[in-house]
Formats: structure tokens, C-alpha cells, sequence
């Protein structure tokens, strides 16, 4: 169960975006990037953003972390984060934040109340102001951006990099254990940390890389939100970045948003895959779902772009046409005039996004093909391979 | 022969027979400028020992990590950079890639697709003026109707329609695949037969990327073009390309029929290659984490002073002393594999092997060089 959190599991929910609407305001008129997007992230989870590009996943990481700029602007829905419930450990700063925007009736809850503060202590990020959007990010919210070499400082060493947010983020701290907290990262993402005195253009990609994940880490966050992190490395690299991004997770606990155009990758990776298509998220399910019976037209499409290492060679079938101008969407299934599927009804109404009939409440579909209303028997995997496999001879016999 | 130009176009093309281009035994080095007048020039060693061959209606693949040298390669082919040493054959003949009427006639014959239409296609240009340049300079439009006519059955070939819109739009105003198009079609406009295509998918959205191999081998199948295929998907190679080709750090490793080389691959470094690439099916039904393990770390080393012998032995789990004295000479698999490893191969041997072997990439290209020498 991705979506509906009941109350019990509501622990468990570490961030809750509902209906976020993300709009950038151009004179041609206004595109909308991220339109009616909701999922839950919870503790410990490796949540997945795959889509082309356009299709409004970094803008979704940005939204997320408040970084977007105009003409950017979010234009509607919320972002609930839930931290875990004030510890001793950590200092009082968060505390502060929660109780200026707690929700609603917070007011009243005595602190005591361990139920009712797990109700309320739940923070909308997006009604925080710039200082205090600024202790939450890296304590709470850190991000690892697509580009290592501009993410990261040229004229600074990567330990002074280090060094200059424990000092921003903690203020108390003092030389020496800052230092040590950067050799300690350094040796968590697997540098050794003599590379701390290197500049960035000394290090490899993937050292860079690596690096930036250890500033990532510095102040243990709660939420780890990937950019495209391994697209610019190599394949070899990228399964060494990979493997260490799950080792650290399961020390550390963390939450990753990871955001790829590689479907494949995702699906050795993420627990929970959400497909996302011109802004919005057309199918949502855990990665085996998603890769034993994609259900969403698109997310086959996607699935069957990637050539296997095994199996029979056989002729493939990308999708057809080419991602839609954000600036005029298609109505109805924004996919419609791509999806070798389509039905008369697509053309006009939106689908949305819900469980496929009688079958694994976990994945979600915006696709009309499974309701009932419109299509009496639902396509199954095959229906959809057979589809594209059409597509594939008749682009053969052209 | 005094004019290679006139040569090159009387040759007869042998359609079925041996390699179109063939390049043996390249090497690149770029000299780096030092401050240090006293110590010996230092040079990036690209590319050491690269032999390939292209025939017609066939593609080649070359896979290996950026660094490998696999664009070098393929520049070098295109006569953009000069070999340091090695010989590049086109059709059957050495090409004389110093010779500036030569090289006009070479790139007639032999282009290349660059990786990144964005930067590939001049902003201020529309799609007309890309594609009718090659035609006017390579004289195969002779007037504007001419022109018009073969742009757009250029167009219609790349599938680009209507092909009458997009004669005239910009770069800016394409898409990403839309322009990898145009940029293949402008290298289909002098009617190449050999086209190196280098990474010709890798930034594009996936979803059109099956669409752009389909249209290349679309294209080798009609027009019976020679392909070299250069990315760093191993898995796009096995789907596109009857041949393999691995590289890494300027060496060849490995070679043969792709399904044999990324099914049972030999070279320490393929396996590499293979079990790091993203594999879905590795979701078997009991695997929690599909995520496998390396049992390689480490990166391309440094190619300024590369390490001796096989550059591959200071991350191969399986090194042996002699790896880091020479490289391994070419061994022979059997069903046109081979390697260079000195697991597979032993150095009883000698180099006398080795130069029959690389001559013989195919058997005929040793006879259609003999009988030239007659």
C-alpha cells in the first residue's frame, strides 16, 4: 500500500505529497510541469521517479526541497513531512520548527501525548519560510544533483566543502570534530580520506560523485533526494555508486527519492516505481509488479526500450512519436497519441490514477483500459507486448 | 599512383566480399605540452593497438567506458585525427589520409554521426541549409529542384514527415530525436558507404532511442552501409550489431559475434562490463535486492602513464605476473572470437601468431590484399 496510510502505519510515513501542482509561468503561456501528483514516501523506502525527460521529474525534486525559482511556482497541493518524533539526540532547532507549523488544532495537543503529536507533528514544508526551509534542508532534506562536477565547489577543496556545512548546519561544533566527521564520511562512501585535501577537477567522476554523497550525508538526513545521480558516470562506476547507495541505506536508514530516465536501473534498485508521463504519474507499483506486468501502455513502452543481455534477439518497438509540448497537453490521456491502445475514449477524459480491478491493491494505473466503463476485459502483459510488437514489424516493413 | 582520387572512384565495390574500411594496428598519441623541458615528452596514449574491420551492410559495435578510446577510433577512421602509426584500408587500398584530395574523396565515402544533436546542428542554420550543403559540395544536386528533391526524399528516409515542414525549421525548434535525424540524414546526403555512428542514441530520451536504431539498421539493410557503432550499452550492441568489439583504455580485449561475446563473454573485463550493466531479469523470485555485487573496483587508469602490459591487470581479479610484462597477444576462439588474455591464451606462441591473426580479421581481406599486390 503505497497511497492510503492508515493511522497505525502513520509512523512509518516520513513525507506526504498530496495534488502538488508545479507551473512555470512562460509568456507563451503556462506550462504546466508537474500537474496533480500525490505518493507517500516512508521510513527507510527507495522510492522511484522514471519518465522521459520533460516529464517533470526533476521539477518534482525540486518542488520537494523548495528550490524552485521563478518562473517556477507551485501552484497548488501540499508537502507534509513527518520527522521522527523529537529525539534528545537531536537539537532543539527542529523542535522550534515543528511547533511554529503544526498543523491546524496542534495548539491545543499537550506535548506529552505521544499519539496525538504523531498526528500532528507533521511540518508543510511548503508554508515554511527561507530561514527555516534552511535548517530543515540538509538536517532533514538533502539533495544529490545529476552533474557532480557543478554541483561541487572548483576552487574550494572537497573536505573544506565538507567542513563549510557542519559549520553552517553546526555552529557548536568545533575544528576538530568537525574534521573528524569529515574523514568519517569520507571513509563511509568509501574515499580515502587523504582525498580530502583534493579540489574537485583532481578526483574522478565517480570519486566526485561519491564525494558529493558523502556532503549529502554530512548531517545524517532523513530524505535523500538523487538526481539522475549515476547518468553522467559509467556503467562500471554506476554499479559501485549504486551498491553503495543501498549499503548506506540499510546503515543508515535514510529514504531515497531517486530520479532516472533508466527504467532498468530502477528496478534493481527502488522498492516502490512511479512512472511519471507529462507531468503526471500514470502507474505507481512496487519494481516486480512493474516489471512482471506493467500495466500502464507507457510504462511497457518504456520497459521494452531497454535491449535485454539474454534471451532471444528480436526486433523492438520504441514508443512512437515524441514526448508531448508541455505547453499544449494532449486532453484527456495525455499519452493517447502515442499508446498503440488508444480507445475513443482517451481522447477526451483524463484517467485517474487508481488500482487495477480486483487485482494487487498495491499498483496503480491511469489508464482507462482497465475500467470497466469503457473496456469490458482489461489488457493483460501479452495484450501489450502483442501491440508493440505490431508496431515493431509494421516499422520494419516500411 | 599519381592520383588516388581518380582511383578511388574507378575501384569496383565488391558488395559481398571482405571489409570496406579496414584499420590495422592504430595507435593515437597526444602529446601533452609540458613546463618540463628537461624530462621526456609525455603523451596521452588514446588508443594502442586498435584493429577493426567494417563490411558492407554489417554492423560493427565498439563498447567500452569513456576513456577507452572507442571515439578516437572513430575519429581517426573519419580522418579528423591522424594515427600516430597503423594503417587504415579502404577498399582493399591504403588510404592516403594525409592527401587533401584523397581525404575529400574519403569522407564522400565515409562519415560520421556525432553524439550530441544539440551541438552537432548550427543554431542558425534551418534544416534545409544542413542537408544541402553536402549535396552542393559533393555534386550531387546540380540546381535548387535537384536540391529540393533530395532533401526531402532525405527527409522521408530518416522519417521525418512531413517532410515538406521540417525543410525549413530550425534546430530549436526540433526535438532531440528529431535532430539526431537530421544529423543522420545529413551524413546519408553524400551517399556514404561507411557511417560511424558514435553514441548516436546515448542523449536521447529513451523511448526514441529504439526508434533511431531501427532507423539505422533500417538503413544498412537498404543501402547496404557499413556501420560502426560506438556506445557504451552493452546491451544496445547486442541488439544492434552482429559484431563486438570491447575496448578498454586504449586496448582492444575482446571480439567476435556479439550474442557469443555478452553471452559467454571471456575477457576479464567484458564479464566486468556485463555484470555491471542494469539487468531486470536478475529479479529472480527468491533475490531480495537484485542488486549484484562487483568483484572489480576501480576505474580507467590514467592513460598519461598507463600500467605496462595488459592495462587491464592492476583491477582483473585474475592477474598474473606476466600481465603487467606484456600485453597478451590475440587469441583465437574459434566462430571468429577472440581475446587477448593470457587466460586464454599462452605466449609459446610468438608474435608471428598474432600478425597472421590480426591480418586475418577475415580470411578474404588477406586474399583481396595479395591480390593487389599482384
Amino acid at each position: 500500500m503505497v497511497t492510503n496510510v492508515s493511522a497505525n502505519t502513520r509512523s512509518d510515513t516520513l513525507l506526504k505529497v498530496t495534488n502538488l501542482n508545479v507551473d512555470y509561468l512562460a509568456s507563451s503561456g503556462t506550462v504546466h510541469a508537474v500537474t496533480d501528483v500525490s505518493f507517500t514516501l516512508r521510513r527507510g523506502e527507495i522510492l522511484g521517479l522514471a519518465g522521459e525527460s520533460g516529464s517533470g521529474k526533476s521539477t518534482l525534486a525540486y518542488a520537494i526541497t523548495c528550490l524552485l525559482r521563478p518562473p517556477a511556482m507551485i501552484s497548488g497541493g501540499e508537502i507534509i513531512y513527518y520527522p521522527r518524533p523529537s529525539q534528545d539526540g537531536k537539537d532543539n532547532l527542529r523542535v522550534t520548527i515543528t511547533r511554529l507549523t503544526k498543523n491546524g488544532k496542534s495548539k491545543h495537543v499537550k506535548d506529552g501525548n505521544v499519539r496525538s503529536i504523531e498526528e500532528t507533528q507533521s511540518i508543510n514544508l511548503l508554508q515554511l519560510t527561507p530561514a527555516q526551509l534552511r535548517d530543515l534542508r540538509w538536517d532533514d532534506l538533502a539533495i544529490v544533483f545529476q552533474s557532480a562536477m557543478n554541483a561541487l565547489n572548483p576552487v574550494m577543496t572537497v573536505g573544506a566543502q565538507i567542513i563549510d556545512v557542519l559549520r553552517t548546519h553546526r555552529p557548536h561544533m568545533g575544528a576538530d570534530s568537525r574534521k573528524q566527521r569529515a574523514i568519517e564520511l569520507f571513509q563511509l562512501v568509501g574515499i580515502a580520506p587523504d582525498r580530502l585535501r583534493s579540489y574537485p577537477h583532481e578526483l574522478s567522476g565517480g570519486m566526485r560523485q561519491r564525494a558529493i554523497i558523502a556532503i549529502a550525508l554530512a548531517l545524517s538526513p532523513e530524505i535523500l533526494i538523487m538526481d539522475e545521480p549515476t547518468t553522467a558516470l559509467d556503467v562500471v562506476v554506476q554499479r559501485e555508486i549504486l551498491t553503495e547507495i543501498i549499503r548506506l541505506r540499510e546503515k543508515l536508514g535514510f529514504s531515497v527519492i531517486f530520479i532516472t530516465h533508466d527504467l532498468s536501473l530502477l528496478l534493481e534498485l527502488a522498492d516502490h516505481v512511479a512512472i511519471m508521463y507529462a507531468g503526471r504519474i500514470v502507474e505507481k507499483a512496487s519494481r516486480r509488479d512493474l516489471y512482471l506486468h506493467p500495466r500502464h501502455p507507457y510504462s511497457y513502452g518504456l520497459l521494452n526500450s531497454f535491449p535485454s543481455l539474454h534471451g532471444p534477439r528480436r526486433k523492438m518497438a520504441g514508443i512512437p512519436g515524441s514526448p508531448p509540448d508541455l505547453r499544449a497537453v494532449p486532453p484527456g490521456c495525455a499519452f493517447h497519441p502515442r499508446c498503440p491502445l488508444v480507445i475513443d475514449v482517451c481522447h477526451e477524459v483524463l484517467p485517474p490514477l487508481e488500482s487495477v480491478r480486483g487485482e494487487d491493491p498495491g499498483q496503480l494505473v491511469a489508464c482507462h483500459l482497465y475500467n470497466p466503463t469503457f473496456n469490458a476485459t482489461p489488457p493483460s502483459t501479452t495484450d501489450l507486448a502483442g501491440k508493440y510488437e505490431a508496431l515493431a514489424e509494421e516499422s520494419g516493413a516500411q | 599512383m599519381n592520383n588516388p582520387a581518380a582511383g578511388l572512384k574507378e575501384a569496383s565495390v565488391d558488395h559481398d566480399q571482405g571489409p570496406i574500411l579496414e584499420a590495422v594496428h592504430l595507435c593515437k598519441l597526444f602529446p601533452l605540452s609540458s613546463l618540463n623541458l628537461s624530462g621526456k615528452k609525455r603523451a596521452v596514449h588514446a588508443v594502442e593497438d586498435a584493429s577493426l574491420a567494417l563490411k558492407p551492410g554489417h554492423a560493427t559495435a565498439l563498447v567500452g567506458e569513456s576513456g577507452s578510446g572507442k571515439t578516437t577510433v572513430a575519429r581517426i577512421l573519419a580522418g579528423l585525427y591522424r594515427p600516430t602509426s597503423g594503417t587504415i584500408h579502404f577498399r582493399g587500398e591504403p588510404a592516403k589520409l594525409t592527401d587533401k584530395s584523397y581525404l575529400r574523396t574519403y569522407r564522400r565515402h565515409v562519415q560520421l554521426v556525432l553524439q550530441d544533436p544539440f551541438s552537432s546542428l548550427n543554431p542558425v542554420h534551418d534544416v534545409r541549409y544542413h542537408l544541402a550543403r553536402p549535396l552542393r559540395i559533393f555534386g550531387h544536386a546540380q540546381n535548387k529542384t535537384q536540391e529540393t528533391e533530395q532533401i526531402l526524399s532525405l527527409l522521408n528516409r530518416v522519417n521525418l514527415s512531413p517532410a515538406e515542414q521540417f525543410i525549413q525549421k530550425f534546430p530549436h525548434q526540433l526535438s532531440g530525436g528529431q535532430r539526431q535525424r537530421v544529423a543522420i540524414a545529413r551524413a546519408l546526403a553524400v551517399q556514404p558507404e561507411v557511417l560511424l555512428a558514435d553514441e548516436p542514441v546515448s542523449m536521447l530520451d529513451v523511448s526514441i532511442r529504439l526508434d533511431i536504431l531501427n532507423l539505422l539498421l533500417r538503413l544498412k539493410d537498404e543501402e547496404r552501409l557499413a556501420l560502426l557503432f560506438i556506445t557504451h550499452d552493452i546491451a544496445s550492441a547486442r541488439y544492434f550489431a552482429e559484431d563486438t568489439l570491447v575496448m578498454y583504455a586504449g586496448q582492444m580485449v575482446e571480439g567476435g559475434p556479439s550474442d557469443e561475446v555478452i553471452q559467454h563473454p571471456k575477457h576479464p573485463y567484458t564479464q566486468l562490463l556485463i555484470s555491471a550493466a542494469p539487468d531486470p531479469e536478475l529479479l529472480g523470485p527468491d533475490s531480495e535486492k537484485g542488486v549484484t555485487q562487483l568483484t572489480t573496483r576501480g576505474e580507467i587508469p590514467s592513460l598519461i602513464n598507463p600500467p605496462t602490459g595488459c592495462r587491464f591487470h592492476p583491477r582483473c581479479p585474475h592477474a598474473m605476473p606476466i600481465c603487467s610484462q606484456r600485453f597478451p597477444d590475440r587469441t583465437e576462439l574459434g566462430g571468429g572470437r577472440w581475446t587477448h588474455c593470457f587466460l586464454f591464451g599462452d605466449d609459446e606462441s610468438t608474435s608471428q601468431k598474432s600478425d597472421n591473426s590480426v591480418k586475418g580479421v577475415s580470411m578474404q581481406t588477406a586474399q583481396s590484399e595479395t591480390k593487389l599486390e599482384k
